[in-house]
């Protein structure tokens, strides 16, 4: 339990990518099994239920703390601290036993907790605890609460793990979904002792291949001849992989969300393949807005009106495996001819092929993508002929080509400090646009956030704008006087509940900083809204 | 013999600050009076423009460091322990363990005694005299951490943390942000302690005040300004500096320093992470709840005051174990510094 103290002490702290690695990778490899298998599930998927069941931790945490403090001041502490982990962790009473005794394994602890009926595991976890320091029994609570959140991703601890193993990290979420914790076999093939841990017959996620966004450099060294043209829907690419009656679909990460598409599992119900394709709501052949598939994203619970009024579909692009064969190796040209026939002989209901492009020319191609704007489709993808599908963004084999980007003139209200390199400058930009309030004066309403777009030595002037111009401080967080206007680019603005102004900006950056543009001539909130539907 | 006067008719809040009426003096006024009793140097204790000002030797020597010589009119040193009446109030200044010179304001008129603590901390600071314990009537105190979430650590082990920290790292700068009067002094000394003996730099705003703690011969070592130093001598050392200029572009000139923060609000991750703290030090100057609890408790105090912090909590806990308690709610003061 010590070194996962200090392990995800040093990690909440540490603000380098790079540092985390190498603290993330030492720990890997200097670690017993099972334990670095259990670190590895508590930051990446957190601790599976079958180990320890679902601990109705809260219930009993405030049970053990009613013994030894008001509850007054546990909730004044609770709300000051605003972590229950840790406001537990630092009003545990310190005790000797804390320095004499040995310090538990997570293997113990895992031991410890998963028996008992829930008075018997309070007591067990009150033992525990009493033989911790504060930073054990909050890396302790986190362990048990799930996810740690210490500024570490669940692809960060893959790829540490990768690195301290000499590995490629796609190796590695291949193998991801088909492993449990604690991990033995992996570590064990990790290590050199064990073989390659089989996939066996269980569906899982492959890693997807990605595209890079493309450049104007890039065109004078392509030939049109070479790649051919998908359009790029606006949807969520997923995976479906089926085998042995078992159906699940993966996020682009990975992340599994098959259970919030239960119509699509049905689709691919005794087939054996892996796909990869867009999800996407569409009802009577028109794809729906993006925003109608939120609806569709993190529901535990999938109602039969859900069903009904966010009706999915999945556009397919390409075929990864065919009944156990792998098909990556192949050119995109062979896998595509396999996916019509695929589709074609089994007909999964709710799926189609996505087209293909037909154009001569890359002037050709530039005129079919001026109007995906208008045909409400993001963009174009552009994808070598002879490209294998191969892990992650490789170079030069495919190329996205988003529609042109939407832009408003927009006023800096707030900055917020950056983190890391950036952490002394103002680089997290708040705007807004007018609007006529109540009172009929002209007031700024948020409509977005964005953090890049600008240069080292514009973000230089940025932040001494803002120093010179800050009307009131909230922590890291400047406002400032409505004086500079930001020409904002965005992919698309949404209609929001969450926002005071109704909309919602879809990837909107920096594009220009209007220097020389007065305040007051910027847009307005019905400009802005007049561009909801317009992509 | 007569009955005694309760202490809420001669001591009480009035427009300028806490307010001695027979006395007709101030303690930590927030704005210029005629006669003020200063408990100790931070600027929220300690303000410019008052006519006279009664307080330790060595609170005037750093009110007339931060303020100029001319800061109020007319200064009155008194020595920790000596009494003196005024206008038949009798005060006397007791050592706080605080900052250097900082003091609790001891009162005693028409029966009753009451101890104006200022801040005050029990853990051990070898750059001032420890806290010492005045059993009174009326304990007023400050409340900065009054949760009981806060418990400080000894400034030795978090000491240590930082000497790992450059051991592990040791071509990265250490900055170490430290309130400019009194918690950077006492790092420094602590630092020596451990047996650290290279130079320490300085940021520019706590030149002035680290210079007068020598002065006053509290042992520094080789303590020099970042200013005019050659960076190649600074690199992979010890920079202390305000906290506020850890992220302030004054830092920007360090290659991606360990950005470390000693104060008693980094025992809560979430504060260290907001600032962008990488090595938070656990260091206060003012007592934690434990103390805190246990210095009312030695007092005896029937009644407990509370001029600034967490007043919410320490009020509620007191009156539950029985003792009465109220919050003043002074202006003024600042309950980030630290």
């Amino acid at each position: 339990m010590q070194a996962f103290a200090h392990l995800l002490d040093t990690l909440v702290y540490t603000q380098s990518r790079n540092r985390k690695i190498a603290v993330l990778a030492r720990y890997f490899r200097e670690t017993p099994d099972p334990d670095r298998g259990y670190a590895l599930a508590a930051l990446t998927d957190g601790l599976p239920p079958a180990l320890i069941g679902r601990l109705p931790l809260r219930r009993m945490l405030a049970e053990l703390t009613s013994s030894f403090i008001d509850p007054v001041l546990y909730k004044l502490s609770r709300d000051y601290v605003g972590d229950t982990a840790e406001t537990v962790a630092l009003l545990w009473p310190d005790t000797s036993a804390q320095r004499t005794n040995a310090k538990p394994s997570l293997h113990d602890v895992i031991e410890t907790m998963r028996i008992g009926t829930t008075p018997q595991r309070t007591d067990a976890l009150g033992r525990l605890l009493n033989r911790l320091d504060t930073s054990e029994r909050w890396a302790l609570l986190k362990l048990l609460g799930g996810a740690p959140r210490v500024g570490v991703s669940a692809r960060l601890a893959k790829t540490a793990l990768a690195e301290a193993f000499g590995r490629d990290v796609s190796e590695i979420e291949e193998l991801w979904h088909a492993l449990e914790a604690p991990y033995g076999d992996l570590f064990a093939w990790l290590a050199g002792r064990g073989p390659k841990p089989d996939l066996g017959s269980k569906p899982v996620f492959r890693p997807v291949m990605l595209a890079h966004p493309i450049e104007d450099e890039d065109w004078p060294k392509l030939s049109a001849e070479d790649f051919a043209a998908e359009w790029k829907w606006d949807g969520i690419r997923v995976q479906i992989a089926a085998v042995g009656g078992d159906v699940k679909i993966f996020s682009r990460q990975g992340d599994d969300v098959s259970s919030a598409f239960p119509e699509i599992r049905s689709a691919f119900l005794n087939l054996n393949c892996v796909t990869d394709g867009e999800l996407l709501v569409m009802r009577a052949g028109e794809i729906a807005p993006f925003n109608d598939l939120q609806q569709r994203l993190n529901r535990k619970v999938v109602t039969a009106k859900m069903l009904r009024d966010y009706p999915a579909h999945v556009r397919l692009y390409d075929l990864l495996f065919e009944d156990g064969e792998d098909l990556r190796a192949l050119s995109f040209t062979e896998r595509r001819a396999r996916l019509e026939t695929w589709q074609a002989d089994h007909r999964p209901p709710l799926t189609d092929v996505s087209d293909l492009v037909r154009f001569e020319s890359f002037d050709m191609l530039r005129d079919i993508w001026s109007s995906t704007r208008d045909d409400g489709i993001e963009g174009l993808m552009l994808k070598r002929r002879d490209s294998a599908y191969q892990a992650g963004r490789v170079k030069g084999q495919w190329f996205k080509w988003k529609r042109a980007a939407l832009t408003l003139d927009c006023v800096l209200m707030y900055a917020q400090r950056g983190s890391g390199k950036r952490s002394s400058f103002y680089s997290d930009y708040t705007f807004g646009v007018w609007r006529e309030s109540d009172a009929g004066a002209a007031e700024l309403v948020p409509v977005g956030k964005a953090y890049s777009g600008f240069t080292d030595e514009e973000l230089k002037m940025l932040d001494k704008w803002i120093r010179t111009h800050t009307t009131e401080t909230f922590g890291p967080v400047r406002a400032v006087s409505p004086g500079l206007v930001l020409e904002v680019a965005f992919d698309a603005v949404q209609p929001s509940t969450r926002h005071k102004s109704g909309v919602a900006m879809r990837f909107p950056r920096v594009h220009r900083i209007r220097w020389d543009k007065p305040a007051a001539e910027a847009d307005t909130l019905e400009a802005t809204k007049a561009l909801i539907g317009r992509g | 013999m007569a009955s005694p006067i309760s202490v809420e008719r001669w001591l009480y809040p009035a427009e300028a600050g806490l307010y001695c009426a027979p006395g007709d003096f101030y303690i930590d006024p927030h704005r210029p009076v005629e006669r003020a009793v200063i408990t100790h140097g931070h600027s929220d204790h300690a303000r410019s423009g008052h006519r006279a000002v009664m307080a330790t030797s060595e609170t005037v020597a750093i009110m007339k460091v931060r303020y100029g010589e001319t800061c109020a009119c007319a200064f009155q040193s008194l020595a920790y322990g000596d009494i003196i009446t005024v206008n038949g109030v009798t005060v006397k200044l007791a050592p706080a363990g605080h900052i250097l010179g900082s003091a609790q304001v001891v009162l005693d008129y028409g029966g009753q005694r009451a101890v104006v603590s200022g801040d005050y901390k029990r853990a051990h600071d070898p750059t001032c005299t420890p806290f010492e314990l005045v059993s009174c009537d009326v304990f007023i105190t400050e409340a900065t951490f009054a949760l009981p979430v806060f418990r400080h650590e000894p400034a030795r082990g978090e000491v240590a943390k930082l000497l790992a920290s450059m051991a592990a790292e040791p071509e990265r700068t250490h900055l170490i942000g430290a309130y400019g009067l009194g918690k950077c002094q006492r790092m420094i000394r602590v630092i020596r302690d451990a047996g650290y003996d290279k130079p320490i730099y300085m940021h520019g705003a706590v030149v002035e005040l680290t210079k007068l703690y020598q002065a006053l011969c509290i042992e520094l070592g080789d303590v020099r300004p970042v200013a005019g130093a050659d960076p190649k001598d600074i690199a992979g050392g010890i920079v202390m500096c305000p906290p506020s200029a850890l992220g302030d572009r004054w830092s920007r000139r360090f290659n991606d320093p360990v950005t470390a923060f000693a104060s008693g609000w980094m025992r809560v991750r979430g504060r260290a992470r907001q600032r962008g703290v990488e090595l938070p030090l656990i260091v206060s100057d003012h007592v934690d709840w434990p103390e805190l609890i246990a210095t009312i408790a030695e007092t005896n105090a029937e009644e407990v005051w509370v001029t600034h912090g967490r007043d919410d909590a320490l009020v509620h806990h007191l009156a539950s174990v029985g003792r009465k308690a109220r919050a003043l709610a002074l202006v003024g003061r600042d309950e980030e510094a630290e």
